[in-house]
This record gives C-alpha cells, sequence and structure tokens, in this order.
C-alpha cells in the first residue's frame, strides 16, 4: 500500500473505531532503513514534530510540538512513516481509554463496538489489529498501560525495562514509572522495532547505557531447558476460569518445547502492588501535571486576574474529571504532615517488593500469568465502576511496571470471540529472553 | 483520618484547581475510598528500608558546560497568542 492508501484505509477505521487523536495529512518518509515501507502510529503523549500532541487531554489542544521525540527520530531514521496519534486515557490515567479528555474520541474494541479497547494506549492496540498495511505502534506504560490494551485487542505488546527506552519528548505521567514501548501483529516485528528504539540518549538522564542485543535472534533461540515460574496468586480469586484455562494451556505449550514450569510465590508483591503503584504515581502525575497551567503552549485564556486566579481558572476548565481526581489525591500525599505516612512509605514498599522480585529472578528466566484478569469489559459495565474498583482492574500488571520490570503479551486464545493475553515478566534488561518465550507461545 | 469537604478545598487550593460544589460532592466518598485502600501499606513494616525513587539504579549524569542548539525567541513563542514584544504574556505577579 501507497501512503495515500494508508492514510485511506486509516480514516475508514478511525470513522468506525474512532482510534486517532490526529491522522497525518500527508506523511512523509525521511530516512530509509529497516523500517522503510511501515506506517508507525504513535500514542498521543509521544511527540512528533508539527503534529498536533496533546496527550490525549484538552488542556493540550492546539500543541504542535517544536521537536521529535527520540524514539520519533530514530524511527524516522529507519524509515518508518509516521501515519497519527492515537487515542488514549488523558494522560495515561485509565485502564479503558474511557477517561479521555474533555470533547474527545474513545476507542471502540475491533471484536465488539460495545466494549473498551483496554488503556491506556487504546487507540494503539486498536489500530494495530485492524490495520492490512505494514504497521507498529508506538505506545507508552505507566502502570499496565501497553500490555492491557494489547491484550483486550488481540496484539503483541511490550513494555520494556525502565530506562531501557528514552523517554525524551514523552509527556510525563509518573517519572520513576513511565516507559515507552510498542505493540504489533507479530513478535518479529516487535524484536525489530525494539531494536531500533532501545539505548542510551543523553537527553534522557534515567536512560541505561547498556548494549542493546540483536532482539531478531533472540527469538529463534529455543526455550528447552529455560525455567518459567507461574506466579500463583495471579491464578487465584477474581480471574475468569476461561482466561485460567487458557493460560494454562499455553503453559503447556511452553512445556512441550522443554520449558521448566513451576510455581512460584510474589505474597507481597500480590497484596501490597496495586496500592503502592497508586500512591507514587498519583503523587508523581500531580508534580508533573502543575506544568500545565494556560501559559507557554496549550490551552489558554484571556490573561487577567492574579497568578493564581488564572492558572486555577485555565486548569479547572480543561482538565477532565480523572486528572483532577488524580491531582488532589497525589498532592495530598505529597504534603506537610503526610508526606511520610504515603509517599515515603510506599517508596519504602516499592523497595521491598523489587526485592522480591530479584528474588525470584535468581531461580527464574521468566514469570507467566494472565495479563488481566478478565476480557475486554463493556462500557456499560465499566461506567458501573468506582474509581477504585477501576483501579483494581490492574492488579496483574502493576507489579512488573512498580518494579521496572520488563514484561510482554501474547495473544492466546479467544473467550466469545474476545482476545485474551498471556503476559511473561522478565528480569530488569532481559527483553531477549521474554522475546524468546514469547515467540513460542502463540496459539496455532 | 478525616476526609470531609474542608480538606479536598484546601488540597484543591494547593494544587490550583478551583473544585464546584458538584464535584467536591462527587469526590468525596471516591477519595474517602482510594485513601482508605492507602492505608493498607502501613501493614509493610519498612523500618530498616531504603526508598525506591526509581525502580533501577540510575546514577548522576554529568555533561560539560557547552552552548547546544536551542529553540529560538521565535519558535518558542509561535505557540502562543498571550505574547508581547518578544516575551510571554502571564497573569499579573504582585
Amino acid at each position: 500500500m501507497n501512503a495515500k492508501e494508508i492514510i485511506k484505509q486509516a480514516k475508514e477505521l478511525d470513522k468506525e473505531y474512532l482510534f486517532f487523536n490526529k491522522i497525518v495529512e500527508d506523511p512523509k518518509v525521511y530516512g530509509e532503513g529497516t523500517l522503510s515501507g511501515t506506517a508507525i502510529s504513535v500514542k498521543d503523549c509521544v511527540v512528533v514534530k508539527g503534529v498536533e500532541s496533546r496527550a490525549g487531554s484538552k488542556i493540550l489542544e492546539n500543541y504542535i510540538p517544536l521537536f521529535d521525540a527520540t524514539v520519533i527520530e530514530k524511527i524516522k531514521a529507519e524509515g518508518g512513516m509516521i501515519i497519527g496519534k492515537t487515542a488514549q486515557d488523558a494522560f495515561g490515567f485509565g485502564s479503558f481509554a474511557t477517561n479521555v479528555g474533555i470533547g474527545m474520541k474513545v476507542p471502540l474494541n475491533p471484536f465488539d463496538k460495545e466494549r473498551s479497547c483496554g488503556g491506556s494506549s487504546g487507540g494503539s492496540a486498536g489500530i494495530t489489529q485492524k490495520a492490512t498495511f505494514n504497521h507498529i505502534s508506538i505506545a507508552e506504560s505507566t502502570g499496565g498501560s501497553i500490555v492491557c490494551p494489547a491484550s483486550f485487542c488481540g496484539v503483541v505488546g511490550i513494555c520494556p525495562t525502565y530506562g531501557r527506552v528514552s523517554r525524551y519528548g514523552l509527556m510525563d505521567y509518573a517519572n520513576s514509572l513511565d516507559k515507552i514501548g510498542a505493540m504489533a501483529k507479530t513478535i518479529e516485528e516487535i524484536a525489530l522495532i525494539m531494536r531500533i528504539i532501545a539505548g542510551h540518549d543523553p537527553r534522557d538522564s534515567t536512560s541505561l547505557d547498556k548494549p542493546v542485543p540483536n532482539y531478531s535472534e533472540s527469538i529463534k533461540k529455543p526455550i528447552k531447558g529455560m525455567k518459567i515460574g507461574m506466579i500463583k496468586e495471579a491464578f487465584g480469586e477474581g480471574l475468569d476460569k476461561e482466561v485460567k484455562d487458557n493460560v494454562k494451556q499455553a503453559i503447556k505449550r511452553l512445556e512441550s518445547q522443554g520449558a521448566k514450569v513451576e510455581e512460584v510465590s510474589l505474597p507481597l508483591t500480590s497484596k501490597y502492588a496495586l496500592e503502592c503503584y497508586y500512591l507514587i504515581a498519583m503523587a508523581e502525575a500531580s508534580t508533573n501535571l502543575a506544568k500545565y497551567c494556560g501559559m507557554r503552549y496549550g490551552a489558554e485564556e484571556k490573561v487577567e486576574g492574579s497568578f493564581n486566579e488564572y492558572f486555577s481558572k485555565v486548569r479547572s476548565q480543561y482538565f477532565n474529571a480523572e486528572s483532577k481526581r488524580r491531582i488532589i489525591i497525589g498532592t495530598f500525599a505529597r504534603m506537610a504532615g503526610y508526606r511520610d505516612a504515603y509517599y515515603l512509605k510506599a517508596m519504602k514498599v516499592r523497595t521491598k517488593i523489587i526485592e522480591e522480585y530479584k528474588k525470584v529472578f535468581k531461580k527464574f528466566d521468566a514469570l507467566i500469568c494472565p495479563t488481566m484478569p478478565v476480557i475486554a469489559p463493556k462500557f456499560t459495565e465499566i461506567e458501573k465502576l468506582t474509581p477504585m474498583q477501576n483501579y483494581m482492574m490492574d492488579i496483574l500488571t502493576v507489579g512488573p511496571n512498580l518494579a521496572g520490570l520488563p514484561h510482554i503479551t501474547i495473544p492466546s486464545g479467544t473467550k466469545d470471540k474476545m482476545p485474551i493475553g498471556t503476559m511473561l515478566i522478565g528480569d530488569h534488561l532481559a527483553e531477549d529472553k521474554l522475546m524468546q518465550i514469547g515467540a513460542k507461545l502463540k496459539a496455532n | 483520618m478525616q476526609v470531609d469537604k474542608e480538606l479536598i478545598e484546601h488540597v484543591a487550593e494547593v494544587a490550583r484547581l478551583k473544585l464546584t460544589d458538584t464535584e467536591i460532592k462527587r469526590f468525596l466518598p471516591q477519595l474517602k475510598e482510594i485513601l482508605e485502600a492507602f492505608e493498607k501499606l502501613q501493614e509493610v513494616n519498612t523500618d530498616d528500608t531504603k526508598p525506591s525513587f526509581q525502580p533501577v539504579e540510575i546514577k548522576n549524569v554529568m555533561r560539560e558546560d557547552k552552548i547546544t542548539d536551542c529553540l529560538t525567541q521565535e519558535q518558542a513563542l509561535s505557540l502562543v497568542k498571550n505574547k508581547k514584544d518578544g516575551y510571554f504574556k502571564g497573569p499579573k505577579a504582585v
């Protein structure tokens, strides 16, 4: 397909499923390389020069970035063609891509329009499933925002180790948790894109200066003798029975190829990761969102009144309800008198959770569990959830995100025609092992 | 801890948000539920534990103090309507 045909299909799909916040009218190809002939969609929160980038929020309406994120620079140099910005929960605040910015669109699941794509990178997952042209999507995860929607839409999604991919040009949600990753139909494409976007970047002081393996070689390696830990607590209460059976079948496929699978317990992570994650995420989010104040870029109003009056007016008008909730809780958790009991306590619990994982990875090459405890829910079901019940949907994905561990979701089957995903979690920088095992996991 | 209208209004002010009465009414039970859930973390003994501000070990990064390319004044101002004489225009500070 040529550029014109690709954009035509993207627009048709967008009309039906609302996957995009912005489609590039006349996409350009800058370089030449391993991504030549591949269309790239980009989660709205990753900036693309000259293309409106809003992180799914109203407060960044009309923000046209003057520079490219590092990942975009690398993609352009390899011949990738940027086709648009995908729909997401505003700033990544959600698990169903329903907490979109004021006046913005909620993407619909490619298999059932009454159901969610998952979030927050919902649009990325949807277009990855539906596009018939060569396509890879750049997504982002703070607490599960890549693997959740990838699982709900039946595509492969990878969230790398914290610092593996430069965050320069990412609109931050929570600095100590954000990771840029990718989604594609196949693990071969994931191996390709990760080799391109991973690596050290002097413009991101948290990016890791470690060599990047050739993942396309990793996926060809056999898995005989590899040790995989099946997370005991992830198969317990609250897990849909058909999801459970499906993931157990996926485990059998790995065993039949010579992997050794054993049950492993993560008691602390299973009990406390969710609360620990949300506390840290909200505290960091509340500081990151402080910069959106109606000056320098994004939404603005007629300048009048004092600093505080003007900032409060713009922020109250343009932030959606979930953003306000998280700002309030996050600000509270960092306030004098509460900081030690909330924010600092969560940072200490995080240390214990990281230690728990590290101990397990002395024995295992990877961990395995379902990506999400259920299939993509209907919008009518999501509406009934309180914010806390909503957050609890992330129970299986927050652990690796909190500990900065790479994780990947592979489509492993269906329930009532809706996709089920199986998740693999690896030690820091073990993306190669995840892809190696993941390549053997897909249902035939 | 008492989570009430007064506390929410105070935190909102610190965060430069003006909430309507309807918003406060809606948020109150939701914030209560979330903060109660956070209380659970107190069960974990962290007496001898150091906080992890990052999930992986990160070292301080230095670079030479050399001037590199940056946005021009014109580019920086190109994104807003509120500007005057080559400066951003903002609300009164005093």
